[in-house]
């Protein structure tokens, strides 16, 4: 409802005269009233989409499962300790330690639950850093184009070139890193280039958008446009994209650890299960320490599962409607099935 | 043919810059390798009661690492780069004290084995089971295989090799539990080494192949989706071509195209993951030798491995790029856009 628009016989509209609907609207809308439609639009409306779908409902039960874990249930649950119960007791026998002991008789259950901690930091070091990255670098050559376009992306490519785990492996050596935060931020240095170059394709389609070419004739700046225009379209992939760097991260930390590249001086799943595997000789002999090599696996496959199917609902949530606006090839009764079961 | 030139270009240029800044990194990083290695030698004559000359253990470690620790990093890159492009000149292990070039050489086939393998085996699954998805399209076969495939996906592929290892090798003894070729056969075209080299392959191959398998299916299965209700498929339909041939040459050809830059990346990341496959499975490729020269900071082996690495990451995305056309017909060779 543009004021300044004439009729075609050259008057204007009868809203010009009296203010639009909407601001009147808003004139009369208290503060309390816009929060509250603000977040049933902005929070409630999403999560209820997210809801009506099963891979949501399971994935995002589980991830809150495990940050349960990683925050009350630390508090709640003591820490393992030396000699609490026999060694190498099997699981589901003694109640008190239902998942057996180890070696040295603590409780593995304990030690799975003290160990989320340090997973959930170095999950989130390497979300924040592969995304951070990857939304500067892919936005910033997706939306300028040209020679900086030709530059982040050769850059990009580089560090695609770079072999990731060969290059972790050497930086985990050269640093020796303890503290969760720096290990998730080197285990996600070969995560960017390739978000960063997905997030670019999707700029490139945005960018000559109506939308876009309004904001960029009215003056807007660059920052302002990529920040308010072009962040909010591609909000949901990097979500769905900082679910996959944290499930990328889990992996990697973890087989860092396990194959022993990694110090470490606090217990975690990665470590755990190098203990089973050296100490208790659980590959070849998972008769007596089986459990213990058993156990962090199901919570590592557990974790990623969730997060993978939370990614995968809010990809089928968010897509359908990214997708219809963007494609001219799909029919409109096809779209809805593209991201379906 | 422009454009071919200026891929390569690229490529190499790649290949030189990502190369310089591990080197860099290396040197620049405290406790770099020579600082490492002087810190080992001198703890070890301490502890012997021996006098200590700092002197003469600084010029040990130069010697073992090649490294002179005054000269800039960018002329000792030339230097290193140079001797690897005319004399192939890697520099001594000082772990298995042998000229690097030799033991990469030798590891080299049985690691590009492992990952070709992996690779094509899980991308032809993805394909496979991405379009028959597809093809049934909200049928109970389609909503099983997709909880399958995401449950494939969680697990991690090393999580596959050390199960597989425990259960198919250990307990049941069916598989080899480490190494890569029975000890007693003799190398050659006889049946019992090649047979064992088969079997030796056969867990770390089935566990790459989780890492080719477990990305794409979905994905796969969503654009096989959308192609299925295009128009020129109805129109195959109507013009009465088998189902085989809609299958094959216009359903699968049409929906791989998004799927094959995912392809260049998987390369990158096959050879990556091969290194903890190798470990786990004890196989004495460049992965393994990369892992035992990091933890023990063989510097010009890491160096080394780094290279082959990088090489074959460039060359199969050079590759993947250049092949690109051949299989979608409509892909411009780099068009220019507009600059804001």
């Amino acid at each position: 409802m543009s004021e300044k628009t004439p009729k075609s016989d050259g008057g204007v509209t009868q809203e010009s005269i009296f203010g639009t609907d909407e601001e009147a609207e808003r004139r009369r809308t208290p503060p309390a009233e816009r929060a509250r439609r603000a977040f049933d639009f902005y929070v409630a409306t999403p999560f209820r989409v997210a809801w009506s779908d099963w891979r949501t409902r399971i994935g995002g039960a589980g991830v809150l499962f495990y940050l349960l874990m990683g925050t009350v249930g630390v508090v709640l649950v003591p820490p393992p300790q030396i000699n609490e119960g026999p060694y190498y007791l099997k699981p589901f026998v003694d109640w008190s330690m239902p998942l057996g002991t180890d070696n040295l008789g603590q409780g593995i259950f304990k030690a799975l639950v003290h160990s989320t901690p340090a997973m959930m930091k170095m999950a989130l070091a390497g979300i924040v850093f592969s995304v951070g990255v990857a939304v500067l670098v892919g936005m910033i050559a997706g939306y300028k184009g040209g020679v900086i376009d030709t530059i982040l992306m050769t850059m990009a490519d580089v560090f695609i070139t770079l072999p990731g785990l060969p290059l972790i492996i050497v930086l985990a050596a050269i640093f020796s890193p303890k503290e969760p935060f720096i290990v998730g931020t080197i285990i996600a240095i070969d995560q960017w280039p390739g978000l960063a170059r997905m997030l670019r394709s999707q700029v490139l389609a945005l960018r000559d958008e109506d939308f876009v070419e309004a904001a960029r004739s009215i003056g807007l700046s660059t920052p302002t446009i990529v920040g308010q225009e072009l962040v909010p379209k591609v909000a949901p992939f990097v979500l769905i994209s900082a679910a996959g760097a944290a499930v990328a991260v889990i992996f990697q930390s973890v087989a860092l650890y396990f194959i022993g590249v990694l110090p470490f001086s606090s217990l975690n799943w990665g470590v755990m299960m190098q203990l089973a595997y050296r100490q208790g000789n659980a590959v070849a002999a998972p008769g007596r320490a089986g459990h213990w090599l058993l156990f962090p696996l199901l919570a590592i496959s557990g974790v990623s599962f969730s997060l993978i199917l939370f990614s995968q609902g809010l990809d089928r949530v968010f897509n359908p409607r990214l997708l219809a606006r963007h494609s001219e090839t799909v029919p409109e009764d096809e779209q809805e099935d593209a991201g379906g079961l | 043919m422009n454009y071919y030139i200026r891929r390569f270009a690229q490529a190499i240029v790649t290949f030189v810059v990502g190369m310089f800044i591990t080197f860099a990194l290396y040197r620049l990083v405290p406790g770099g390798p020579v600082e490492q290695i002087m810190q080992d030698r001198i703890q070890r004559m301490q502890d012997r009661g021996q006098q200590v000359d700092t002197r003469q253990v600084a010029e040990m470690a130069e010697q073992l690492t090649g490294i002179n620790p005054d000269q800039p990093i960018p002329i000792s890159f030339y230097e290193w780069l140079r001797d690897i492009v005319l004399y192939q000149d890697f520099g001594e292990s000082i772990l298995f004290q042998d000229p690097v070039f030799d033991i990469l050489f030798r590891a080299m086939p049985w690691s590009i084995f492992l990952s070709v393998y992996g690779l094509l085996l899980g991308f032809t699954a993805t394909i496979a089971v991405g379009v028959f998805m597809a093809w049934h399209e909200g049928t109970k076969i389609d909503s099983g295989l997709t909880v399958f495939v995401l449950v494939m996906r969680s697990i991690p592929y090393y999580v596959a090799a050390i199960v597989m290892l425990s259960v198919l090798a250990f307990q049941w003894g069916i598989f080899p539990t480490g190494g890569r070729a029975p000890p007693a056969a003799q190398p050659g075209f006889n049946l019992e080494f090649m047979t064992g080299i088969a079997r030796h392959a056969a867990l770390p191959i089935a566990s790459n192949f989780i890492v080719g398998f477990a990305g794409g299916a979905i994905g796969m299965r969503a654009l096989s989706v959308r192609v299925i209700g295009a128009d020129y498929l109805r129109s195959a339909r109507l013009r009465g071509l088998s189902t085989n041939r809609i299958l094959s040459r216009y359903l699968t050809r049409n929906s791989i195209l998004p799927i094959y830059t995912g392809f260049m990346l998987g390369i990158a990341g096959m050879f990556s993951s091969n290194v903890i496959t190798e470990v786990i499975f004890q196989y004495h490729g460049v992965g393994w030798f990369l892992l035992e020269a990091a933890v023990n900071q063989d510097y010009p082996l890491v160096m080394a491995a780094f290279v082959f690495f990088s090489g074959i990451t460039v060359t199969a995305i050079m590759v993947a790029d250049f092949t690109y056309g051949l299989i979608d017909p409509r892909a411009g060779t780099g068009a220019t856009r507009e600059s804001f």
